[in-house]
């Protein structure tokens, strides 16, 4: 494997977890109840912590987050989506956290540049699959209202789920049956959580480009304006 | 809110009232013993009425302080200039709600459940700390307040590790033990600043400018004026008054200043030879009571983020509560669970 | 009062392996499962526990402080339970 390929990689997986980890951490102050405050907050920490791993092996951190532009960033539409309600923020963990936790256990296993980042990772993402799991049953099978709410937001989201699953150059991992397991795995929780498996798309014609090729939605510009614009005001300045 | 620890308290009330052999005065002849001991006062011993009502004003208004000071620092959680800073920020702002639960947990084993104290701060009932009501206009700010407030809560904070009530004594020692990074982090970040081009070196003075003279208000009014000291430090709530404890925080920071390469904005600040401390200029208390009576520049703000977030949650607390309804087996009896405590 | 009151929740947690678990302080939470989440998330954010227990606070039956003197003094003038009510020759070990 070259040296740019495993980078490649390196910004697909390590842009997702920052931009999830800033997303998440917008809510600070906003959570539903204090004890979620504290659980937002963990997730969001641990996502960033996988994030300067990984933009590390790509280059300088800092670097690759203040200094790109929109094009140049390599994370999935998904997890630049705004938070939303609560069952957005919920459903898009569900939808996210599955595919990184399926993901990072099959990296552990290998002998790649990304096993030792992912061994320590796929810990981290299981606690979040069942965060969002939990979160997911509670909310579907709650309240009337709740369970409108989450059917909405899986709705909304589904149509982001199809990137995860195309191949990235540098990811040793079979694309098609992580999906398989993925759908498995999601659609299981969602009938739990009474929630009906949406039927739409999740993928198509205006997934053209993509994520991870640098074509993003129209909120993650905005969301990059504001994380780089104090970094970008001082050139040259350490913090 | 009917909690475990609300009920019991109320049954060693009555008990204690009601009781032939044990009357009111011996409850209080044992609790004042218990403090001139400097003995803890546990949730279940009968205590004063007003002794009660101090704490849980107290304790209500430092959870108060501890959430809705999680604002002016996430302000900035968005904007962090590095990674590594945004992370300690985060660290920091959820140390924040974390307090916050462990002290709402606290006045909870006086009786008085979370939504009762948080639905007094959502009304204006209580309070928190007027220093939150202070924007954060830059990135130094952020260091302004690990450094200065934290400083000063610290300095607030370190003597109620041995307070006479045991559960407030023991949520802030943990607060204080995980608090002590708080502050470094700040003071490392306007070094940081400090020591950067001229123009990161003026946003941190401009920071310490602003937020100086309302740190030191933090200690509250000076003792001759302060309503509730007297009777706090006999009940060993308090241990020192508010003017001692800010000549402290004064003493620490004047070195720490220079060590920044920062000045502190008070011409009449220098060190007295005959006292032993620094003396400085007279703080402007109208501006104190404007920004507590609620005017400062956050005051409404503030609150009505707070209570967005609230009424925002509700229908994500009603759910959770509907589905453990829905799914939770009725708790089994204590007797067949009891024994796995030991 | 409405049913968003969740219930309170006492948190134990083993800080290692070998010792008991102790009290942490407590919290609130729809259910059990959410509570021992919850209790992770706030009680070992600094890696303080191998272990966490939670226990509706409703469920524990407490000793109640006006029986204290009944409880524990009698206990109290019982030294022939500790060791240092013993006197052995200087000299003699393993004892």
């Amino acid at each position: 494997m070259t040296v740019a390929v495993a980078t490649t990689a390196a910004l697909a997986l390590g842009d997702d977890a920052l931009v999830l980890s800033h997303r998440l951490g917008e809510w600070a102050g906003h959570a539903p109840v204090l004890e979620e405050e504290v659980a937002l907050a963990n997730i969001a920490l641990d996502l960033l912590g996988q994030a300067r791993v990984l933009l590390s092996m790509a280059g300088d951190e800092d670097e690759l987050a203040y200094l790109r532009e929109e094009r140049a960033f390599r994370n999935l539409q998904l997890v630049e989506q705004p938070n939303g309600d609560f069952a957005h923020t919920v459903v898009r963990q569900l939808y996210f956290s599955t595919y990184q936790h399926l993901l990072h256990a099959r990296l552990a296993t290998g002998d790649g540049p990304f096993a030792p980042l992912a061994a320590k990772a796929v810990k981290e993402v299981a606690y979040h699959r069942d965060h969002a799991e939990q979160w997911t049953l509670r909310l579907g099978d709650g309240t009337d209202a709740s369970h409108e709410r989450m059917q909405r937001a899986c709705e909304a989201l589904w149509r982001f789920t199809g990137e995860m699953f195309r191949p990235v150059e540098g990811l040793d991992v079979d694309a098609r049956a992580l999906e398989t397991v993925w759908l498995e795995s999601v659609t299981g929780v969602l009938s739990r959580a009474t929630l009906t498996v949406p039927e739409g798309p999740r993928s198509g014609a205006w997934t053209a480009g993509a994520g991870r090729q640098g074509v993003h939605t129209e909120p993650f510009g905005r969301m990059l304006a504001e994380m780089q614009h104090l970094h970008r005001s001082h050139p040259g300045a350490s913090w | 809110m009917a909690t475990a620890a609300a009920q019991q308290t109320a049954g060693a009330q009555a008990h204690g009232a009601g009781d032939g052999t044990a009357g009111p005065a011996a409850y209080e002849r044992a609790f004042d013993a218990a403090v001139a001991a400097d003995e803890r006062i546990e949730p279940r011993d009968w205590m004063p009425d007003a002794y009660r009502a101090t704490l849980v004003r107290q304790i209500a208004q430092h959870a108060h302080s501890e959430i809705i000071g999680m604002q002016p620092e996430a302000n900035w959680i968005t904007r962090a200039p590095s990674l590594r800073r945004k992370a300690i920020l985060m660290a920091k702002v959820q140390d924040e709600a974390g307090h916050g639960l462990y002290l709402y947990s606290a006045a909870e084993t006086l009786g008085t459940g979370r939504d009762e104290l948080l639905d007094k701060l959502h009304t204006g009932r209580q309070k928190y700390s007027s220093i939150f009501n202070y924007p954060t206009l830059t990135w130094a700010d952020v260091g302004a307040i690990g450094w200065l407030v934290d400083g000063a809560a610290i300095t607030n904070q370190v003597p109620l590790c041995r307070c006479s009530y045991g559960p407030y004594a023991r949520a802030m020692v943990r607060i204080c033990k995980e608090e002590s990074f708080h502050q470094r982090q700040g003071y490392e970040l306007l070094l940081a600043l400090s020591r950067g081009t001229p123009q990161q070196h003026a946003m941190a003075q401009d920071a310490v400018d602003r937020w100086w003279w309302p740190s030191l208000m933090m200690f509250g009014p000076p003792d001759d004026e302060s309503a509730h000291s007297a009777q706090s430090m006999a009940w060993k709530i308090k241990r020192h008054s508010n003017d001692e404890l800010r000549q402290r925080f004064v003493d620490i920071c004047v070195p720490q200043a220079e060590s920044l390469g920062l000045t502190l904005p008070d011409a009449d600040l220098r060190w007295n030879e005959q006292r032993g401390h620094h003396d400085f200029g007279p703080i402007d208390w109208s501006e104190f009571w404007a920004v507590l009576k609620g005017n400062g520049l956050c005051n409404e703000q503030r609150i009505t983020q707070r209570r967005q977030a609230h009424d925002e949650g509700a229908w994500v607390r009603e759910a959770a509560a509907a589905y453990a309804a829905k799914h939770t087996a009725p708790a089994p009896h204590p007797q067949e669970t009891g024994a796995a405590l030991a | 009062m409405t049913n968003t009151d969740w219930p309170l929740w006492e948190v134990f947690v083993r800080s290692r392996r070998g010792l008991s678990h102790t009290h942490a302080g407590s919290l609130h939470a729809p259910d059990a499962e959410l509570a021992l989440r919850n209790a992770r998330d706030l009680y070992t954010r600094r890696g303080e526990g191998v272990s966490i227990w939670v226990v509706p606070s409703s469920a524990i039956t407490a000793s109640s402080p006006d029986e204290k003197d009944p409880f524990f003094e009698p206990a109290a003038d019982k030294p022939y339970r500790h060791p240092t009510f013993y006197e052995i020759p200087e000299g003699v070990k393993h004892l």
